[in-house]
């Protein structure tokens, strides 16, 4: 539901992130749920699940620390400048290069 | 590097190591003030190493943070009256989140440094805390097997680690939440001000003078009148797009950054309405005015993501498959129809 007038609560685009937990492979340790600063993962029962997919930023933050490789995604850094950037075949550092305050 | 924020030296076991305070003076808060402004942002570093905060002993935390100096004094000036060491890593002057997601604050730097500074001789407790949003770079697991440090995650604000530390390592779910709230809004409109009025002289300057050869009339005089309407447009898309926007971010309109800078842009542009000049309202030049606004503003807007909290690449990808086309059309229709509208009078 879009919620235009939410207050403290950003939410990006609906259903693009490239975030996936391998239930299969998933050990339950819960690290994800530590690193994640969007709170996407939740622990239950011993197993962790997505629970707000549509919060996560692909910073690629769970997969790296995730001890049983469940988790995959396309990590990235979601700065339109940066993207630019490489289409104009600037190579480099994106945006934090510049003098953007970002990322 | 000449640190004039070192107060003064302090002897470990593996030699003198440079001691802080969490007090920050002036001239700290004048250095924070210009990077705010982007003056000398890339050069805004602390020489990586091992640091004392206070008086620290054996048994004191151990805290990890990048080498760019606004993240070491946020650190340091959220300890008021501890005593902790900090070891800085070395991400050539980039903050924490950033030097992560670019791996210059990864698990090989983190090693190297808990070595090089031969921790395990100054700390008995065998642990090292990093901030949350270093975990895109380091795999904490990977720290504990190749330095025996336990390498644990703090919170994602520095200004937590009080509460963190007090309850023995330990964070709420709000502390490892990164939110956006207005006050950091707000501090990236500066940088985002230097940096599109920049862009945005250059271009009044080529209106300026294409307007000045167009127009009928002794040149300034034609330049200026020609040259009025891109300029509020240019002056007024930046509002929109580089002020209005990340303030009100959470209540404009839709989740696209492009779809609030187009509200913001529209609701400057109805707000300046009645405060523009005649000239400026003839039919094809106003529609020049209109597009530009909302061009520049759109265009800002969609490069607030870099600097937003929460946008992904993927969609910040999708976003621009459709904001990019736009935003060309909006600019082709703010130099075209003033071009016609120059085209018509002449």
């Amino acid at each position: 539901m879009e919620e235009p007038f939410m207050i403290g609560r950003l939410v990006y685009l609906k259903d693009v992130v490239t975030l996936h937990l391998d239930a299969e492979k998933c050990v339950g340790c819960g690290f994800c749920t530590v690193v994640c600063p969007h709170g996407v993962f939740v622990r239950e029962n011993g197993k962790t699940r997505l629970a707000d997919r549509d919060a996560c930023m692909e910073c690629g933050a769970c997969a790296r620390n995730c001890p049983s490789n469940a988790i995959s995604v396309q990590s990235g850094v979601g700065c339109a400048q940066a993207v630019l950037n490489t289409m104009i075949g600037r190579s480099g550092d994106g945006c934090c290069s510049l003098d953007s305050g970002c990322c | 590097m000449d640190q004039p924020f070192v107060v003064g030296g302090m002897e470990t076991p593996v030699g003198p190591v440079p001691r802080v305070s969490s007090v920050l003076t002036a001239r700290d808060h004048w250095g924070a003030f210009k990077v705010r402004w982007g003056y000398g942002r890339m050069r805004y570093r602390v020489d990586p190493g091992l640091y004392a905060l206070g008086n620290p002993g054996s048994n004191d935390p151990v805290l990890v943070t990048a080498n760019y100096k606004l993240s070491f004094d946020a650190l340091r000036a959220s300890l008021p009256g501890r005593d902790a060491w900090i070891l800085v890593v070395d991400t050539k002057g980039i903050n924490v989140w950033c030097a992560a997601g670019k791996g210059s604050f990864g698990t090989d730097e983190v090693v190297f440094r808990i070595q090089a500074c031969r921790l395990k001789e100054i700390v008995s407790h065998g642990t090292v805390v990093l901030p949350q949003l270093s975990a895109p770079g380091v795999a904490a697991r990977h720290v504990k097997v190749r330095t025996g440090f336990r390498a644990l995650f703090g919170p994602v604000d520095a200004r937590d680690l009080p509460a963190y530390l007090d309850a023995g390592y330990k964070a709420s779910e709000a502390m490892r939440r990164k939110r956006f709230p207005l006050r950091e809004r707000v501090a990236l409109i500066p940088v985002e001000l230097v940096h599109s009025l920049k862009w945005a002289a250059l271009v009044a300057a080529a209106f300026f003078v294409v307007g000045g050869m167009l127009t009928k009339g002794p040149f300034w005089a034609a330049a200026w009148q020609a040259a009025l309407s891109p300029l509020t447009a240019l002056l007024g898309g930046i509002a929109a797009g580089a002020v209005l926007t990340p303030v009100l971010l959470p209540w404009l309109p839709g989740r696209a950054f492009t779809t609030k800078g187009l509200f913001a842009g529209g609701i400057f542009a109805m707000a300046l309405w009645p405060f523009l000049d005649p000239q400026v309202l003839r039919p094809v030049e106003a529609g020049s005015w209109i597009s530009g606004l909302l061009s520049v503003s759109a265009f800002l807007a969609m490069n607030f993501t870099g600097a937003s909290t929460y946008t992904s690449l993927s969609g910040v990808r999708r976003e621009m498959r459709w904001a990019v086309p736009l935003e060309i059309a909006l600019l082709a229709g703010f130099v075209g129809l003033w071009l016609w509208a120059r085209w018509v009078s002449a």
